[in-house]
């Protein structure tokens, strides 16, 4: 696969939960550094799964997964920490702290890997500035709308610099013109050389852009023919 | 704007507010046993020294024989001397009639010791702390000298309440070590509990590249807070408790009855209770999430 090392490298893994179906089937491709992918398919194709065992969330029910160069099967306990915050997460359902403010919670990936409080407090709030909720610095989540919530999600996976950025439907509760900005800003962030996969289900988006698009179908992943 | 706060809300989770309680029952109950302890070891300790420490020597009254004071006073005698040429015995003191009298009377009534009535010779005998006096060799030495003298070392009697004592003792233990267990298995199940109420959170933490430390560092400060707090509060209560008891006990003065009063050691061991608690409970928290955490994906 070239000579670059790839950000992920699947090799015919599959994945089913407990003893249901296989959600996933022979999915075998690789990511190189600085690569923007869409990973398109309807609801239900996989999306979230594949997502999932990307950022360690699920182990697969067979095949081998490698991030960075490394196979994750064999990878000690203690090393997976130091691995994760190497990938920033937007969850579907954001997972935004209740009881947390909006600097809270995007400082936590910072505070998790001990960062030091001086250099969280300057990063965050310019982070939050960047997503452009300058103004709900000290709200909490029950209070932004859904399109704010999203931001904040977007602030947190990406406060860390991430070598890899996995974002699922993350225009899935905003209107178009922000969908837009959304995407403008990971765009930003890949020229910064952030590995980005956009898992979404709406065909109209990616088609404003011009990144490859790796197709989910029942469980089944079709590659972009190599440019 | 930024304020230090636990990621998880333990302190709003409905067992922060029942386990101090609960915390603070078995610590009161925890210090009653174990104060209980302390005391019977002081007294088995003090009763030990007793049946090494002392003799009773008691002569029968001839009976069928004239019953003549002299007669009597002539084998007191006997062995008195006996006694005093044996090293090792420091004290050697016959009771006078008049005590020996005054004792009998709870049993036979006022005015019912009269002359007529045979009354036995006793002697007291002290022992010196570092004599290994052999009470049967003594015993036997007496009674062919005096015949109808008889050696008692309070042997049989002090050895039942020692033994008593003793399970008494055990007991409290067995109490003290029960009450940590249930404080464990407690904990363990407030802090599944916790673990399932912000299992959302915890995953996410972990997703993020938390380590598992850093979670279980929040369910053990918490744990160790809650602790504290109980274990004061059943700490309050215990000496309450005690101090309550030790004035009644003043009251009271039974010679039996070991008086519950306390070394300033002992008094520290007691203090050390609900710190034990808190740290039982801090620790068991930390195990339990790490054991939960490490069969996250
Ligand atoms: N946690 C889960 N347990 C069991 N089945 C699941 C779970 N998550 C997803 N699935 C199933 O896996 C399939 C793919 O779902 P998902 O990955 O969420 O697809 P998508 O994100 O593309 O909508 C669906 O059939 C869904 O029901
Ligand atoms: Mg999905």
């Amino acid at each position: 696969m070239g000579n670059v090392e790839s950000v992920v490298r699947f090799e015919n893994v599959g994945l089913r939960y407990g003893a249901g179906p296989e959600v996933l089937h022979d999915i075998t491709f690789a990511l190189e550094p600085g690569s923007f992918h869409f990973l398109a398919g309807v609801s239900g194709a996989g999306k979230s799964s594949l997502l999932k065992l990307m950022y360690l969330g699920h182990r697969p029910t067979r095949g081998l997964i490698s991030l960075f160069g490394r196979d994750i099967a064999t990878m000690p306990h203690e090393e997976m920490p130091v691995l994760r915050r190497r990938i920033g997460v937007v969850f579907q359902d954001f997972r935004l702290v209740d009881h947390l403010s909006t600097l809270d919670n995007v400082a936590l990936p910072l505070r998790v890997a001990g960062a030091p409080e001086e250099e969280v407090r300057d990063n965050v709030v310019e982070m939050v500035r960047w997503v452009g909720l300058a103004d709900q610095l000290r709200a909490r989540p029950h209070t932004l709308s859904g399109g704010q919530k999203q931001r904040a999600a977007i602030a947190r996976a990406v406060i860390n610099r991430p070598s890899l950025l996995l974002a699922d439907e993350p225009t899935g509760n905003v209107d178009d013109k922000i969908a837009m900005r959304l995407l403008y800003l990971f765009e930003e962030l890949n020229k910064l050389g952030t590995t980005i996969v956009i898992a979404t289900h709406n065909e109209a988006l990616i088609d404003r852009f011009n990144h490859p698009q790796l197709r989910l179908e029942g469980g089944v992943l079709t590659v972009p023919r190599p440019v | 704007m930024f304020r230090q706060r636990s990621d998880l809300p333990l302190e709003h989770d409905p067992s922060s507010r029942f386990l101090p309680w609960l915390i603070a029952l078995m610590v009161y109950l925890a210090v009653l046993a174990l104060a209980s302890a302390l005391t019977l070891g002081d007294a088995i300790g003090r009763w030990n020294q007793e049946l090494t420490g002392a003799l009773t020597v008691q002569i029968a009254p001839l009976t069928g024989a004239d019953g003549g004071a002299a007669e009597s006073r002539a084998r007191r005698d006997k062995a008195l001397a006996l006694l005093r040429g044996t090293p090792g015995l420091v004290r050697v003191e016959p009771l006078d009639e008049e005590r020996i009298a005054a004792l009998l009377e709870p049993w036979l009534g006022p005015g019912n010791v009269g002359a007529g009535l045979p009354l036995p010779q006793i002697i007291d005998v002290e022992i010196a702390a570092d004599a290994d006096i052999d009470v049967a060799a003594l015993s036997a030495r007496l009674s062919t000298a005096v015949p109808g003298a008889t050696v008692d070392d309070h042997g049989e009697w002090l050895h039942d309440l020692v033994t008593l004592a003793r399970s008494i003792e055990l007991a409290a233990a067995a109490a003290v070590l029960l009450i940590g267990l249930t404080a464990v298995i407690t904990v363990v199940f407030v802090t599944r509990t916790g673990l399932a109420v912000h299992h959302q959170v915890i995953e996410m933490l972990h997703l993020i590249g938390a380590r598992d430390s850093y979670v279980a560092k929040q369910f053990q400060f918490h744990a160790l807070a809650l602790g504290l707090r109980g274990g004061l509060l059943g700490l309050a209560l215990a000496v309450i408790t005690l101090v309550a008891i030790g004035l009644v006990g003043r009251e009271v003065e039974a010679v039996l009855m070991p008086r519950l009063s306390l070394s300033a050691g002992q008094w520290i061991v007691i203090a050390l209770v609900p710190v034990t608690a808190a740290a039982i409970a801090m620790i068991t928290a930390r195990v339990t999430v790490l054991r939960a955490l490490a069969k996250m994906p």
